[in-house]
């Protein structure tokens, strides 16, 4: 792996840490499982590219991308709460809607950012290799996000959003407005996943309709690399576990392309995801069936 | 004060399985007093607890309490006057959440839930002065999760929790019935002692007629969605378990009592 490609993940990696930490917030915090991120990220991309092109500031074309993403999981979390659609089959139906909003929001399949300024702008000029700023800048977004999500889920709105996820019923015992929090923590969730769209568009140089393709897959991903090389315990531990496991996913997938001796190319992508995501889910069962089955052989043995 | 006039509750109209669960409950519960509420399966105990906790709500007739009409309230807007234990013990807590969370939950009951911390270091300190007072050893166990408790502590906590946002009612619904009995024992004597250090008007549903006449000031019978029997004071001190077999025979017209349930105890 050359140097250019290791930052390029590293630099990707820390884009999709932000779709972890959002399908973290729906898939294991409320419990939600919601595929709405596969069109809130291009949604994200999109609404922050035609803005930059507009000559809007970058940060807030940025915050308009984070808010157009909250909005499309507003809608998601409408149709499972208020009209009680099956929470999987709301999030397919905004995602799939998604699709054409993301056309009308471009006017065209792709959009490509060439001489406009970005978030990524002023940092170019500083001396520093521009493969090295852009994971830096990113990284110290993300690290920013971290932050304050951490901070937000210690708080008594956060605690009682993690109740909503794990006992609803106890939840509305003790006063919480369960379908509230359910709005909230959704529309984070695809809040952080169009701030992530908005800084792909912007580290990348375009927004393109198809990028949404299999952005649930990657943060789940990312989600699952995360809990099984830091099974924390602690929140703001599992937070930073997902921005790891999201490296490292990305790691892992530019080391099987770029080793020429298995033959693998970048239209094999999809696969290798598959499989890594496979494995990472096999592996713990398996380390759960090994620590089960020694005990029984020591006494075996006695 | 509690104040029930006529409520109705029908699970399933129009359907073959239509329920008239709750037939018409009149009930006036004075502040402090300590009901325990006995009934056969589907006698409408447990709908009559859900009704005032706001599970149920009536379609027809008024509940108030202390004077505000809550008979069209949901559950989460009730929990600011109402704390309850439910008989699963796994039911009233979040198992994943550590002790001192759920405390913090059950603490910011009834109240705007804002963006300050649920765990800042005066609060911790209260709740282990809390906890310490129950006996258990759990103020060195806050950072556990509730899960790892056993059945018997979680409902200790549980019972801590209704008392910590300071509202004056409690409902409790059978919260001893998946316990063995030396620890139901435990836990009836320390809700007992909860009662009344904090003055808390209470409902206790049970299974069984002997915890029904040992403890609380009022005994109520329910019976097909009504109630049958509202015994309280000399009349109830003189009862025993096999009077009140008799009382419950007579009001129903003397008919056979079939359901073994009722005979525990």
């Amino acid at each position: 792996m050359t140097e250019i490609a290791l930052f390029g993940a590293i630099e990707i990696g820390l884009v999709y840490a932000l779709v972890a930490i959002g399908v973290y917030l729906s898939f294991r915090i409320l419990d939600f499982p919601d595929l709405t991120v596969d069109g809130s990220f291009p949604l994200g991309a999109a609404v922050c590219a035609v803005l930059l092109i507009a000559g809007v500031n970058p940060w807030l074309a940025s915050l308009a991308a984070a808010l157009a993403g909250a909005a499309a999981g507003l809608v998601t979390a409408t149709l499972n709460v208020r009209f009680k659609i099956l929470h999987l089959l709301a999030s397919i139906l905004t995602m799939i809607a998604l699709f054409s909003v993301n056309l009308r929001v471009m006017g065209r399949p792709n959009v490509a950012l060439l001489m406009q300024d970005t978030v990524l702008t002023p940092f170019y000029g500083l001396g520093i290799p521009d493969h090295i700023v852009r994971p830096l800048v990113v990284g110290v977004i993300v690290a920013v996000v971290v932050l304050l999500l951490a901070r937000f889920l210690a708080s008594e709105f956060g605690l009682a959003m993690r109740a909503t996820g794990v006992n609803a019923r106890m939840a509305r015992a003790q006063g919480v407005d369960t379908d509230a929090h359910v709005y909230a923590g959704i529309a984070l969730s695809n809040g952080l996943t169009g701030l992530a769209g908005a800084l792909f568009a912007q580290t990348n140089g375009f927004a393109d309709v198809t990028t949404g393709i299999g952005t649930i897959v990657v943060g789940l991903a990312a989600v699952i690399v995360g809990e099984t090389v830091l099974p924390a315990r602690a929140l703001a531990l599992a937070l930073v576990g997902c921005v790891a496991g999201s490296i490292l996913y990305r790691l892992a997938v530019q080391l099987a392309l770029s080793a020429d001796a298995i033959g693998l190319q970048a239209s094999d992508l999809n696969l290798v995801t598959a499989v890594l995501v496979a494995v990472a889910l096999i592996l713990p069962r398996l380390k759960a069936k090994a620590s089960r089955s020694a005990p029984r052989s020591t006494r075996a043995a006695k | 004060m509690i104040v029930v006039e006529d409520i109705h509750v029908t699970f399933g109209r129009g359907t073959p399985l239509e329920k008239h669960a709750l037939r018409g409950v009149d009930l006036t519960i004075p502040e402090g007093e300590f009901v325990t509420v006995i009934g056969s399966n589907g006698a409408g105990k447990s709908t009559f607890l859900g009704s005032l906790a706001g599970d149920v709500l009536a379609e027809q007739g008024r509940i108030a309490i202390d004077g505000t009409d809550v008979t069209r309230w949901d559950t989460p807007r009730r929990a600011g006057l109402v704390a309850r234990v439910f008989q699963d013990p796994m039911a009233g807590s979040c198992a994943a959440l550590t002790i001192e969370e759920n405390m913090a939950l059950a603490a910011a009951r009834g109240r705007r839930r804002g963006l300050s911390l649920a765990l800042g270091s005066d609060r911790r300190k209260g709740f282990r002065d809390r906890i310490a007072a129950l006996g258990l050893g759990l103020e060195n166990r806050l950072h556990d999760r509730m899960g790892l408790l056993s059945g018997g502590q979680r409902q200790a906590v549980s019972l801590l929790m209704a008392t910590l946002a300071g509202s004056k009612i409690l409902l409790l619904d059978e919260h001893t019935a998946a316990l063995d009995p030396a620890t139901a024992d435990f836990v009836l004597d320390l809700t007992r002692r909860i009662v009344r250090d904090n003055r808390l008007t209470t409902l206790m549903v049970t299974h069984s007629m002997r915890q029904a006449l040992d403890y609380g000031d009022r005994t109520l019978m329910l019976h097909e969605g009504r109630v049958v029997l509202d015994v309280a004071g000399e009349e109830r001190a003189g009862l025993d378990v096999p009077h009140l077999l008799a009382l419950f025979a007579r009001q129903r017209g003397g008919a056979e009592i079939s359901d073994d349930s009722l005979l525990i105890g």
